[in-house]
């Protein structure tokens, strides 16, 4: 890199470094997203069950 | 309706469910196709095009610096035409994809300045300097950052989404003086290196331009791969108590719970 090697290879450095910050950044929001829909469904569904048992034993 | 004039299948992928799978569908072949027109652009860049007579093998760094400059702006473009759609026709979609461009953009704009600050400090022996394009295009930054701290200060996500959509069609007036800054002042930063209007006459040589434009192909390819994923993204969060998302992530909680949609 004719002396330039300490701008040439950081400044490539950056340009992957902030994309793959984009592209992987958003797929992990998602993924947390779905774990947390996942539990609140699951919640949802015991509640759903008990409300239901209860209403049965009445 | 008032967007009955639109085509019908404009209608349906503005729907989220179908967006959403459209999206998830093409996503793969746009960022196929980004790695390999930049696999194809950089080794033109660093491997077969020639050192310059100026500047050695520092203006290397143009490959990315000026892509990415080009994506700063574009991003912008894009975000304020969706932020346009969302503010009129109030179109979810359009919510989304105008507040998932700007961190995008974000880091677009993130890139060229630290690019062009490790060629600034060979080639003109600092790192940075108020110059006109320098200062724009951080203003461009600088509106980019603004756009994703108005959207987060609302409690109604929707009304935020609106209310940045404003801030940045304002700072639309930021694009003609970041792109005409190197003529109106004319300071230290280098006029245009490719004259669109006629390629054969730019000041760079055939060796060097085409890899210079796969690489602006390149980029491109890769915003459009990574707006839709986050796209899919932010309809998700937005979506989270529909029907269809809790179909998406867990198969079996439609039938058993009677939870609204």
């Amino acid at each position: 890199m004719g002396g330039y090697a300490v701008y040439v290879w950081p400044a490539y450095a950056v340009f992957f470094a902030v994309l793959a910050w984009d592209w992987f950044a958003p797929a992990l929001r998602r993924r947390r997203l779905s774990r947390e829909l996942r539990g609140r469904i699951a919640r949802e569904r015991i509640r759903n069950t008990r409300a239901a048992r209860a209403e049965a034993s009445t | 309706m008032s967007r009955s004039y639109l085509p019908h299948w404009m209608h349906r992928l503005g729907s989220p469910p179908t967006f959403y799978r459209f999206a998830g569908a093409l996503r793969p072949w746009l960022m196929g196709a980004a790695l390999a027109a930049g696999a194809i652009g950089l080794f033109g860049g660093l491997v077969l095009a020639p050192p310059d007579y100026q500047q050695g093998d520092a203006y290397r760094i143009i490959f990315i610096h000026v892509p990415s400059a080009w994506m700063s702006l574009f991003v912008y473009a894009c975000m304020a035409v969706a932020g346009l759609v969302a503010l009129v026709w109030r179109v979810k979609l359009a919510e989304v994809i105008a507040m998932e461009c700007a961190p995008a953009g974000a880091a677009f704009t993130l890139i060229t300045l630290a690019t062009g600050s490790l060629w600034g400090k060979p080639m003109w022996g600092t790192w940075w300097t108020w110059d006109a394009r320098l200062t724009s295009e951080l203003v461009l930054f600088f509106l980019y950052l603004g756009v994703i701290g108005l959207y987060h200060a609302f409690e109604d996500r929707r009304r935020g989404a609106r209310a940045a959509s404003l801030l940045a069609l304002v700072g639309i007036v930021n694009l003609p003086i970041v792109h005409y800054s190197v003529q109106w002042w004319n300071t230290l930063h280098q006029g245009s290196t490719v004259d669109w209007m006629n390629l054969g006459q730019s000041s760079i040589a055939p060796s060097m331009l085409w890899p210079l434009l796969v690489m602006a192909l390149a980029t491109h390819l890769y915003f459009f791969a990574s707006i839709l994923g986050r796209a899919r993204t932010g309809l998700l969060s937005l979506e989270g108590g529909k029907q269809w998302v809790r179909e998406l992530v867990d198969g079996q909680s439609a039938q058993t719970t009677g939870a609204p949609t």
